[in-house]
């Protein structure tokens, strides 16, 4: 392997720029800059020591920085496809069905939503594609991190003190002067240094006063927290870290919770309540008179039941756990599940009743009510008169071959298949009841079932959540804010001061950021002191350079 | 000459690790990647011991699937109102005539509708196995089952042998019944 040797002896891995003991310059580019380049202080990044094999590449591909920033911005851009039309989880059906989903993009966005679904735009990030770029991104940070963190934290670590006069003289910050008595001027020099809190260490008739270096590893803190997050967010896809499911539930019905096996729930009554100018402060009258009602409340009251361990699904066998009342943003909490109010139906029909009327006389034999949950195969109206229920068509959707059809087991439009038994007709009338309508099949009857009244009840939708990895993304978000902050308002600020043996000095500064700051303080040094005065060698055209290397990304 | 051949050691190394950085993290991704892709399907796969359950049958007889062990079961999840269940029901009834002697059982679990519409189902088409109703939606879930009819192949052993989730037709159940048989 190549290694470039320095003038003062030090072998430096292939790519450094800046030699790793001395300072001097090693690169021809870096011999043909005026000022050091102090990215990663000099140092060889690792990826490019060398290039041989696959890994080498693969590894080299990564560590680019425009291959990250290439990726975010892909990342960025397929985010913001996804954002055009809505995802499949959020259409009708949640795109279980393809050929459904596929009708309802055609339907609803015409030629566009067509290609929009079949290029698989529709669950762009369930797409195997978009979670590779995230992936990708991962890498790249991991990548990133190691490539560059580690050499310049090996770089900082074994920085020599008594650097080379060319490295000083590449500077931004230097002076050199004559100056009477050098070593009364370097001791002022280092007292009010340490009273600015700068390190000092001196070696050889030269002087390394650093502080803040800490700041550095801002940018690679960062990184540790965004690959927290990421492997976070990966651990969802591992069973039993993250569930998200949702429901239907009626009041009086007793039903599994959904993705939460051996819980039950039974919907004890919904509430809808609304602000009305009565029962309310002044404050919403006036939302109240320009959209006739404000809600005040959704609320679920719900018992919560579990199977005793080993259990099999299908028993009714369950202990209550509890009974508690679900509002917005007030979920039912068990076992790192939480139940949502999220959506309501009102009025779903429950129950009818009807009576049972002589056609000419109108004269009543009684009434029954059909309870639509769990109809009766006979109703006893006593004296003789009684009803039996021969089928059930919750939602009656025409005939087909004669036969009454159901569209869905819900009770949106019942329809009965009634015998009515009266002492008037003890073998039976059989009797068609349909919201109005009333068909008699076999023949002119004489009894006839009037629909009284409907009973209805409320469906209430409920959210199951249960999200395992919060803490690990919590803790990804706070290291990520952390290093923001290390790297954003920290600086690391370093001095060089070196006096030659003819009572020269030599001053040079540097810092990550903030040269300002910098400028100041050796302003103070320099006048308490006695130093040389320095000039800010930089070049008016490159006044717009990026700030040291290391951003935040 | 030793310092050469120290940082060639040292080479080796970097390449080591890095082989097993970047192989560490390929396999998180692309294990990432195959399990969100295929998730929402199936919490039940072909090859899975068919998770069991224990339901109530129209009689007040409790059916437990592990029972069954030894004999093979057709699974079958149905709604009254379902089309398709309707035109596969009788040629179900039929072969379960036939087979239920060599082993071959019909479980229909209908999904929590009430006992009136499933009985005057079963009498409607002359129904004679064993007809449960999923009231809390539990096995339903467990079998994560979407589209009406969906039916699992069970064999002896318990384990599901392969999962249909259209119409089949009647010589489609014949053969799926034979498939299921204990040897």
């Amino acid at each position: 392997m190549s290694s470039i040797k320095c003038e003062c002896g030090h072998l430096n891995p292939e790519g450094t720029d800046i030699c790793q003991n001395c300072g001097r310059p090693l690169s021809t580019e870096e011999k043909s800059k005026k000022l050091a380049d102090m990215r990663y202080d000099g140092a060889a990044i690792r990826s490019k020591t060398h290039k041989r094999t696959v890994v080498d590449k693969i590894w080299n591909f990564f560590s680019s920085v425009k291959i990250g920033v290439s990726i975010i911005i892909a990342i960025l851009v397929a985010s913001a496809i996804g954002t055009i039309l809505p995802q499949v989880f959020y259409i009708p059906g949640g795109g279980a069905n393809e050929a459904q989903t596929a009708r309802y993009y055609e339907d609803n966005y015409g030629i566009f939503g067509q290609i929009y679904n079949a290029l698989g735009l529709s669950d762009l990030y369930g797409s195997w594609w978009f979670m590779t770029l995230v992936g990708m991104l991962g890498i790249s940070l991991v990548v990133v991190s190691l490539d560059r963190g580690i050499p310049l934290y090996k770089s900082l670590k074994n920085q020599r003190i008594d650097r080379h006069p060319s490295f000083l003289k590449r500077q931004r910050l230097y002076g050199e002067g004559q100056v009477d008595d050098p070593d009364a001027v370097m001791k002022k020099a280092a007292e009010k240094l340490k009273s600015q809190r700068y390190n000092i260490r001196e070696k050889n008739g030269a002087m390394l006063a650093e502080k803040g270096r800490w700041a550095r590893w801002g940018p690679y803190v960062n990184h540790l927290g965004l690959i927290l997050f990421l492997f976070g967010v990966m651990l969802r896809a591992l069973p039993g870290f993250y569930v998200d499911e949702s429901m239907w539930i009626r009041e009086g019905e007793t039903l599994a919770v959904k993705g939460a096996p051996g819980l039950y729930l039974e919907n004890k009554g919904f509430t809808f309540d609304v602000y009305t100018q009565e029962n309310t402060d002044e404050v919403f009258s006036e939302a109240i008179d320009r959209v006739g009602s404000v809600a005040s409340n959704y609320q679920t009251d719900v018992a919560l039941y579990e199977t005793p361990e080993g259990e099999l699904p299908g028993s009714t066998n369950a202990d209550l756990v509890k009974e508690y009342s679900i509002v917005v943003n007030k979920p039912l909490k068990h076992e790192g599940f939480h139940i949502f109010q999220m959506d309501f139906k009102l009025d779903e029909l429950s129950a009818m009743t009807f009576a049972l009327e002589n056609k000419e006389t109108g004269e009543s034999l009684g009434e029954l009510t059909v309870n639509l949950d769990d109809p009766q195969k006979e109703y006893d109206l006593g004296n003789g008169a009684k009803v039996e229920l021969l089928d059930y068509y919750p939602d009656f959707s025409g005939f087909e071959d004669g036969e009454p059809q159901t569209a869905t087991p819900v009770p949106n439009n019942p329809a009965f298949l009634f015998k009515m038994i009266t002492p008037e007709a003890p073998d039976g009338e059989t009797s068609f009841v349909a919201i109005r309508q009333t068909l008699e099949p076999l023949g002119e009857n004489t009894y006839k079932l009037a629909f009284q009244k409907a009973d209805t009840r409320d469906v209430s939708g409920l959210t199951i959540r249960k999200d395992k990895t919060i803490p690990v993304i919590v803790l990804g978000g706070v290291i990520f804010m952390i290093g923001v902050v290390q790297g954003s308002y920290f600086n690391h600020r370093r001095f060089w001061i070196r006096k030659s043996d003819d009572g020269k000095i030599q001053v040079a500064g540097h810092t990550s950021k903030n040269w300002v700051a910098l400028q100041r303080e050796l302003d103070a040094v320099t006048e308490y002191a006695g130093l040389p005065a320095y000039t800010d060698q930089r070049d008016k055209e490159e006044q717009t350079d990026k700030p040291e290397g290391d951003s935040n990304s | 000459m030793s310092k050469q051949q120290e940082r060639e050691k040292k080479r080796k190394r970097q390449q080591i690790i890095r082989t097993a950085i970047l192989a560490v993290l390929a396999i998180a991704i692309v294990y990432t990647i195959v399990v969100n892709v295929t998730k929402d399907e199936d919490i039940v796969k072909v090859g899975d011991t068919a998770p069991d359950f224990e339901l109530v049958d129209l009689e007040g007889n409790t059916h437990r699937l592990s029972d069954y062990r030894g004999e093979g079961v057709f699974l079958n999840f149905w709604g009254t109102w379902c089309g398709p269940c309707k035109k596969e029901m009788p040629h179900m009834e039929k072969y379960f005539n036939e087979f239920e002697d060599d082993g071959v059982n019909i479980l229909a679990v209908n999904i929590s509708e009430s006992d009136l519409k499933v009985q005057s189902f079963a009498n409607t088409y002359g129904l004679t196995f064993p007809i449960v109703i999923d009231k809390t939606n539990s096995v339903r879930d467990a079998y994560n089952v979407r589209p009406l009819p969906t039916t699992f192949l069970v064999g002896p052993d318990g384990k599901v042998k392969k999962i249909i989730e259209t119409e089949m037709s009647e010589q489609e159940i014949k053969s799926y019944m034979e498939s299921i048989m204990p040897s």
